[in-house]
């Protein structure tokens, strides 16, 4: 008979048991197959990992270590310098990003803010899906689009590239993701604080406005906290719009610079000392992102968990 | 010769006088919380034993030692031994994947696959351990079945998918899944705390038959449950076994003070 | 069971007495409900106004050239002539190179991360994963410029062309910019994405599950195998669209290290291309009133036609499914 018969760990196994006892029996083909099989995917899931894993640090790492070498305060605060002359900085591009968010919050943020609340609050029915459906087709909406629509909206009716247009453009990217955290968070906002208040006699703008809204600050907060370091990244809907500058302004009627745009501009410059900056602005950029998901995790207690 | 074979000739020697348990000075913690003191308890073949005790008193961790599953958890550990049949679970080279599959566990809420058709829910631990199928398979699924009362009520739609069954019939249909691996042994965490009076009543009925071919371990915080299937019953409070003997005695002649009280109703 | 039954029933009673609390209105909330509804309406309109744009502008070019537009192969303006072929070839060419090599890649990376990682290494790698997704498109397209594109002219192309040459991917000059440059760039940049996504729906996996599986003797990817991603793939299909529309859509990455010629669709992955959106971010500068103006905006109405089709059917299949199994879940007696 071809009984696999186990090597018995002898100290375990007192006299006058059957060499056949249920836990010994591993060394079929099957489940040498089996373990085989696991060990294989352990192996391969592992290198999946490690390689995936070492691409993108080995990315994230080089751009860092590039772009922390031309890093200093004239990056911030300076001009470019004409024909990639030494020194300068991008300063006009921090500016310019500022005040493109800022234009993009104003119209993203009540937008958003609002259609969350409607649909938190009073989304039922057929209409209601349709508006949620609408968002999340909105949010999946590549970003060129967007440009593309404020380009003929703005751009060509008013002759000249504008911050208004580039603002616009942000704008329609924040709207999907504004809204999706307000309606998520406003219905986390326990019934027990809305009966309460109705109890109470308020009426249900004030119930709203008053008692749902302030319970779910943070997490609004955080959307749009979100919404903003996503579209601070933001670049081609910005190179048909804002279109850049390498100068101050502030004037949203006409060209303006972005952090994202002046990485790409002197990314695919000819100068050295251009291509050294562009690497400054990534990092700057890649530290913002991080710090504001940071901040967001923290907000929300993201580390507990997992 | 193959697994399946093999698994036979286990069967004709082991099966005629089933599988014991004997714990030794078994400790379990969840990461520093210790949840299990001190267990030393026999569990005598093609028998009936029930844990009873307040919830929180470590009598689902230790039917969670018993084939391994406890360590499982991220941050749990196990100390002690767990003969079975003269082999310590825990003795250096036994694979935790062998000992599961011989002693066979149905959980406190009905788990089966809910992807999967009530057939594949039954095939799946055979065709995975035994790499049976065709035939010999479809034998063994409606074996299985039978012996889990649940045959006449699913055979004509095998291939629905198993979360159309009822709660009741979905317990079943897992401790048909455990059956089908002809396991040593049958753990059951409360199986019947998720269920209505008239599955409870065909579960209890279920076990009472079942332990003429498997040594059954059952969990439950019902002392009418114990008292109706149990051959011997053990009494746990907060991680430490209180008394243990023969049910009749246990529930009548009470050995100690807490176990009075326990069944007395006076707290738990 | 039973008791579980009777606090649904009051919880759900509960829920229609606060509907009825609600539909005692007062003018001062007819009058909020009606500024949410009115925001509402004008982010309809601004959705509805995007799809009237692009088809409006885009009707000069749609009168002339009809669906030639689609087959022709020349962008060119100073014969007036415009087609979108390379463009349309260029992006779902790409955008396939990177689903190929992410999906597999992302999904043992994230079964990795739920199974088998030790604890502390995985937070770390998962907060890593997440904010590699949050990177900007821009930062992987200097990447792509400055070292990938360099690299692979000296030394990948012309060692891939030297051992794989007999494929017809691998043909052709090697000039670092091109199909497979796009093609690596879009694989790390969608990768974090699907990692992210599946991670997530396989956490969710329930313990019952795991331990339905892991009681039958079975190994930790027989568990994986059975339980985990039978439960999880209608949210793995869903990441996997995901990324696949950001692909589609992606600008920056893309137009940096693509090359930017209207070529002959062609399998060799060295040939520099197009995609649609490289086409107009690169196109729109010397736009002139007229037929240049409105082939740029009907590449625009493409790309958005190709990706509202992938968003829908994406939710489609993920509401289908889910009633699928909400369905035999119903039919308990």
């Amino acid at each position: 008979m071809s009984v696999p018969m186990p090597t018995s760990p002898s100290s375990t196994l007192q006299s006058g048991e059957s060499h056949l006892h249920p836990f010994l029996t591993t060394r079929s083909s099957l489940n040498l197959r089996r373990r085989l099989v696991n060990a294989l995917v352990v192996l391969s899931t592992t290198l999946a990992a490690l390689f995936a894993a070492g691409l993108l640090i080995y990315l994230l790492y080089y751009v860092l270590s590039q772009g922390l070498r031309y890093i200093d305060l004239d990056f911030f605060t300076q001009l470019p310098t004409p024909n990639g002359e030494p020194g300068g900085g991008m300063g006009e591009a921090f500016q310019g990003s500022l005040i493109l968010i800022a234009l993009a919050s104003l119209m993203g943020v009540p937008l958003g803010l609002f259609t969350g609340i409607y649909l938190a609050e009073f989304g039922r029915g057929p209409f209601a899906q349709g508006v949620r459906f609408l968002v999340d087709v909105l949010n999946g909406i590549p970003t060129i689009i967007f440009g593309l629509l404020a380009w003929v909206l703005i751009v060509i009716p008013m002759q000249t590239f504008s911050g208004l247009a580039g603002g616009f453009a942000l704008g329609m990217i924040m709207i999907p993701i504004v809204t999706r955290t307000s309606e998520d968070v406003l219905r986390l906002v326990p019934r027990e604080l809305r009966e309460a208040s109705l109890a109470l006699g308020a009426t249900e703008a004030r119930t709203i406005l008053q008692v749902v809204l302030p319970a779910a600050r943070n997490g609004i907060i955080t959307g749009v906290v979100l919404a903003m370091a996503r579209v601070a990244g933001e670049t081609a809907p910005l190179l048909m719009t804002a279109f850049g500058t390498t100068f101050w302004n502030t004037d949203v009627t006409q060209p303006m610079d972005a952090l994202p745009l002046r990485i790409f501009q002197f990314t695919l410059s000819p100068y050295q000392q251009q291509v050294n900056q562009a690497y400054a602005g990534a990092f700057v950029l890649i530290v913002l992102i991080l710090l504001a998901s940071l901040a967001v995790r923290l907000a929300t207690g993201g580390f507990k968990q997992r | 010769m193959d697994q399946a074979t093999v698994e036979q000739t286990n069967r004709s020697v082991l099966r005629p006088m089933g599988m014991s348990l004997s714990i030794e000075q078994l400790n379990a913690w969840y990461g520093r919380k210790q949840a299990l003191f001190d267990i030393n308890l026999t569990v005598p073949p093609l028998s009936v034993t029930a844990l009873i005790g307040p919830s929180g008193c470590g009598k689902s961790t230790l039917v969670r030692c018993l084939n391994r599953l406890h360590e499982t958890i991220p941050g749990a550990r196990v100390e002690g031994r767990v003969i079975a049949n003269g082999l310590d679970i825990y003795g250096r080279g036994i694979r935790p994947m062998n000992v599961r599959r011989h002693i066979g566990m149905v959980f406190q809420q009905p788990n089966p696959l809910p992807t999967r058709s009530i057939f594949e829910n039954v095939a799946i631990g055979p065709r995975l351990n035994l790499g049976l199928r065709g035939s010999r398979l479809k034998e063994l699924v409606e074996r299985s079945l039978q012996q889990a009362a649940l045959w006449e009520e699913v055979k004509d739609r095998l291939h629905s998918p198993a979360i159309s069954l009822s709660g009741g019939q979905q317990q079943r249909l897992c401790i048909a899944r455990a059956l089908a691996l002809e396991p040593e042994v049958l753990l059951m965490d409360e199986p019947c705390s998720a269920l209505d009076p008239i599955s409870t009543l065909q579960v209890e009925e279920l076990i009472t038959y079942l332990k003429r071919q498997y040594t059954i371990v059952v969990v439950t915080h019902n002392m009418q449950q114990a008292a109706r299937i149990a051959d011997r019953t053990a009494f746990f409070l907060q991680g430490h076994l209180v008394e243990e003997g023969e049910t009749q005695q246990l529930f009548t002649h009470p050995r100690k003070k807490e176990t009075e009280d326990y069944i007395s109703g006076r707290f738990g | 069971m039973s008791q579980e039954r009777v606090s649904l029933s009051k919880a759900r009673q509960q829920w229609v007495g606060w509907q009825r609390m609600l539909r005692v209105q007062r003018p001062g909330d007819l009058f909020f409900r009606g500024i949410t509804l009115l925001f509402v309406l004008i982010v309809l309109g601004l959705v509805a106004g995007t799809a009237w744009i692009l088809i409006s502008n885009s009707l000069p070019t749609i009168r002339r050239f009809g669906f030639s537009f689609l087959t022709n192969k020349a962008f060119d303006p100073v014969h007036d002539v415009y087609g979108v072929l390379p463009a349309i070839f260029g992006t779902l060419m790409t955008s396939a190179f990177a689903l190929i090599f992410a999906v597999p890649l992302g999904l043992g990376a994230s079964i990795f991360l739920v199974d088998f990682c030790p604890r502390p290494l995985r937070l770390i790698l998962a907060f890593l994963i997440d904010l590699l997704a949050a990177i900007p498109s821009v930062i992987y397209g200097l990447w792509g410029f400055l070292v990938l594109a360099p690299w692979l002219h000296n030394a990948g192309e012309p060692w891939l062309q030297q051992h794989l040459g007999f494929l017809p991917l691998f043909t052709g000059q090697p000039e670092g910019v091109g199909y497979l440059g796009a093609g690596i760039v879009l694989t790390m940049m969608i990768l974090p994405l699907i990692i992210s996504v599946s991670r997530e729906v396989m956490l969710v996996t329930p313990i019952a599950q795991r331990e339905a599986l892991l009681a039958l003797g079975a190994t930790r990817w027989e568990v994986i195998r059975h339980a985990v991603l039978p439960f999880a793939r209608v949210g793995i299909l869903g990441g996997v669209i995901l990324a696949l529309g950001r692909a589609l859509g992606e600008t920056m990455a893309v137009t940096m290290i693509i090359g930017n010629q209207a070529n002959e669709p062609s399998l060799s992955l060295f040939t520099p291309g197009y995609t649609l959106a490289s086409v107009i971010a690169n196109q729109f500068g010397e736009a002139t009133p007229g037929l240049f103006l409105s082939a740029i905006i009907e590449a625009g109405l493409i790309l958005f036609i190709i990706t509202l089709i992938t968003n829908i059917l994406a939710r489609w299949l993920i509401a289908s499914l889910q009633r699928q199994a909400q369905g035999s879940r119903g039919g308990r007696p």
